[in-house]
């Protein structure tokens, strides 16, 4: 008999609400609702145009709801609050504009967002419910030539530069969530590292998620012209509502020659409780284009949160000698479901891929990896490797593996390594024999089985990841 | 400092420990022979707190304290190791990360000062000069890939770091070669004191050479059948286990002729 049990999760920290006079619009969506919403934003004519379009190309559309192995209630898309601002309307220029119930808020969240609070090197865009609220860092940015600003003030101020690649990457109607996502997308953050240049600093988006009735449906898009290049960071939370809550992500990486982009995320948002009550459905779509010769994109993941994850954060790799790369931690707890992976799709000739994902199930979670790789007739030379692990701890939880490998040059070299592996209890034992908790034991083969990923993230994230999965796993071992 | 009494234990509803009562007093060196499946490694794997292992009977005081009632991390962190017949991997988490770890819990929970990686570091490289373990060894995977000399190795150098109160042995020196033996044995030695104890559960009698025990119990059937000095282990090497089939028990009461008989043959 295994004496491996799931007890309970600890509290989630980031559970609270800020109390604070938001304007939000009604529930629903028609194409009113899209020009009221772009109307708001003081957006361009050829802005709402884009927006249409993909509100017409989604009537059109079906939700994924087979070939994902995650299973949830239908999602009344009507019922959903579009657009949701705290008063404050606009990314103000001047933190001492900010309402200060908002820098509260991030401060409690760890995030202060006053800079010489700040990790030193890191700029922040906060982002709450449907706007981005500050942006720290823009003038010292700036002076590099680096943007760094809120989707909004990218649309205002940069309108040539987003037309350009806005939607070059994900296009309107690439898939269900993507073309609601660019139907009614609200706000997010906007990174541009011109030509030769090397970002200063690590820049970071915080997302939160405020409101009980709404949805956040934030775009990012990040372009690195030739030579350029940059790391990036997101994280999120939300706090704990009985209700799902909708998230529906689109980022477009864009990578011209010799150009490098490092995305790392660390997802925390509100998984619901034991029982899979409330939490968040994130259902994202990431993609980056290694456009440009010897560019890399390179995507590193640490999701632990949300009670349906839903996502597979990818790259085009064009370019010749272009590198793609997904390291992947997945972490599912209690009730939680996560359907995640990547697609390499080589197109260049002499494209490499490397793909490490981790997946952690515990509880009657199921954690599934879906990854596609596909060379396609032109990608001579192409390499991929991937590796995939899952590990399972107690016995009501579920792992699974969906590699799909399209191979359409027979000089491609594709490799494929898949393990599951379950705690044991012999390793337990061995640990606590060395006077190890069994709750830091478990932190320590855990940690230990994703270090392959963690080693890809920049040092506060890779700290800040390590803890969150120590906390995550708390009491479900006993 | 342990006092084992009519201890029985079981595993999967199977008793394996019929009543075996211990003394064991600090500075002493105890072997634990006997043939395989006689309850040698289980008799370890209770002291230690295996969770698969059920006491049945018996009592079991450690330093005066009930040892039966304290997890295993805490009979760890309390001064009782157990050198692992088969060490565990853990893969992705390095030797001096965990060692680090082990070393900082127990000081933690003396009271003691806890040491910082650069610390450690130096700490460890003097304690691996013990069993001669070189330092690559530390930045590698907890037995990962190590040969089974190593790993032998490896159990006695995290002896060395924690410095037991009581060291028990299981089977240390079953797949060593003869220099891997006289290393583990002398690191072994020189981490012998007049305060700590040392258990040594073994089937042969060649550890025995390097490691002179104080006194060697024979067990056989869950039960302790013979008990002596050193010189008892060169005897049962030179007459084989079936000897003591044949003599039976010396500890009067102890055990019943006749169940004990039936029991080797079970064997």
């Amino acid at each position: 008999m295994s004496n491996i049990e799931l007890l309970t999760n600890r509290e989630y920290k980031y559970g609270f609400v800020t109390d604070i006079e938001s304007e939000t619009i009604p529930k629903g969506l028609t194409e009113d609702t899209i020009r009221l919403i772009s109307a708001k934003k003081q957006e361009p004519e050829w802005m709402l145009e884009f927006r249409l379009k993909a509100y017409r190309q989604w009537l059109t559309m079906k939700e994924p709801r087979h070939w994902p192995n995650i299973k949830y209630p239908e999602v009344n898309y009507q019922d959903v609050i579009y657009y949701s601002a705290p008063k404050q309307k606009v990314n103000k220029a001047s933190l001492d504009e900010v309402d200060p119930e908002l820098l509260r808020t991030f401060e409690k969240l760890g995030i202060p967002l006053q800079e010489q609070k700040q990790l030193a090197g890191v700029a922040i865009d906060a982002v709450f419910d449907s706007v981005s609220v500050a942006t720290t860092y823009k003038e010292k940015l700036k002076k590099h030539g680096v943007i760094f600003c809120s989707y909004t003030d990218a649309i205002r101020d940069y309108p040539e530069l987003v037309k350009k690649y806005l939607g070059s990457v994900v296009p309107v109607g690439d898939n269900y969530f993507a073309a609601l996502n660019s139907a009614v997308f609200s706000d997010g953050s906007f990174v541009f590292v011109p030509k030769g240049v090397r970002c200063p600093m690590e820049l970071s988006t915080y997302f939160r998620i405020n409101n009980q009735e709404s949805g956040q449906f934030e775009r990012t898009l990040i372009i690195a012209e030739e030579g350029a290049s940059v790391s990036y960071n997101e994280g999120c939370t939300a706090p704990k509502f009985d209700k799902n809550q909708l998230h529906a992500a689109v980022v477009e990486l864009v990578a011209l020659d010799d150009a490098e982009i490092k995305y790392s995320t660390v997802q925390n948002w509100y998984a619901g409780d034991e029982e899979g009550k409330g939490g968040i459905y994130n259902f994202v779509t990431k993609r980056g284009k290694c456009a440009g010769r010897n560019s890399k994109i390179s995507w590193t993941q640490v999701e632990t949160g949300s009670a349906i994850t839903w996502k597979y954060p990818s790259c085009i790799l064009q370019g010749e000698n272009s590198i793609g790369e997904f390291y992947s931690v997945a972490l599912t707890n209690h009730s939680q479901q996560a359907d995640t992976g990547t697609k390499m799709i080589h197109l260049g000739k002499n494209t490499r891929s490397t793909i490490i994902s981790k997946g952690i199930s515990a509880g009657k979670s199921n954690n599934s990896y879906r990854g596609l790789v596909k060379v396609m007739p032109k990608a001579e030379g192409a390499r991929n490797y991937t590796q995939c692990d899952s590990m399972l701890i107690g016995s009501r939880c579920g792992a699974n593996t969906f590699p799909y490998i399209e191979v359409m040059n027979n000089t491609a070299r594709v490799e494929h390594e898949a393990s599951t592996s379950k705690i044991s209890e012999e390793q337990l034992f061995y640990l606590q024999q060395r006077g190890i908790s069994q709750e830091d034991a478990v932190s320590l083969i855990i940690n230990g089985f994703c270090k392959a990923v963690f080693r890809e993230l920049p040092m506060e994230f890779a700290v800040e990841a390590q803890r969150l999965l120590g906390l995550k796993l708390e009491g479900s071992v006993g | 400092m342990l006092e084992i009494r009519d201890l029985h234990a079981s595993i999967e509803g199977k008793e394996i420990l019929k009543g075996i009562s211990l003394s064991i007093n600090k500075g002493e060196v105890h072997a634990i022979m006997g043939p395989n499946g006689s309850g040698k490694s289980t008799l370890a794997k209770v002291l230690a707190g295996h969770p698969q292992y059920v006491v049945t009977k018996g009592e079991v005081l450690y330093e005066g304290r009930n040892l039966l009632e304290m997890p295993p991390d805490e009979r760890a962190r309390e001064g009782i190791f157990l050198a692992f017949q088969y060490p565990v991997e853990v893969p992705g988490v390095s030797n001096s990360q965990f060692l680090r770890l082990a070393y900082n819990e127990k000081q933690k929970h003396l009271n003691e000062e806890e040491l910082d990686p650069l610390e450690f570091k130096d700490l460890l490289k003097e304690r691996a000069r013990i069993v001669e373990m070189d330092e690559s060894f530390m930045n590698r995977s907890v037995n990962e890939g190590f040969s089974g000399g190593e790993k032998k190795r490896n159990e006695i150098l995290q002896m060395a770091v924690l410095e037991p109160k009581l060291a028990v042995l299981d089977e240390t020196d079953s797949g060593l070669d003869i220099d891997a033996l006289r290393i583990v044995a002398g690191g072994v030695n020189k981490l012998r004191t007049p305060e700590n104890a040392i258990v040594l559960v073994t089937h042969y009698q060649r550890l025995l050479n390097y490691i002179v025990p104080d006194y060697v119990h024979v067990l056989a059937g869950g039960r302790i059948v013979r008990e002596g000095g050193k010189e008892l282990a060169l005897e049962l090497e030179e007459k084989g286990y079936d000897w003591i089939k044949n003599m039976g028990t010396e500890r009067s009461g102890a055990v019943k002729e006749k169940s004990f008989m039936e029991e080797l043959q079970e064997l």
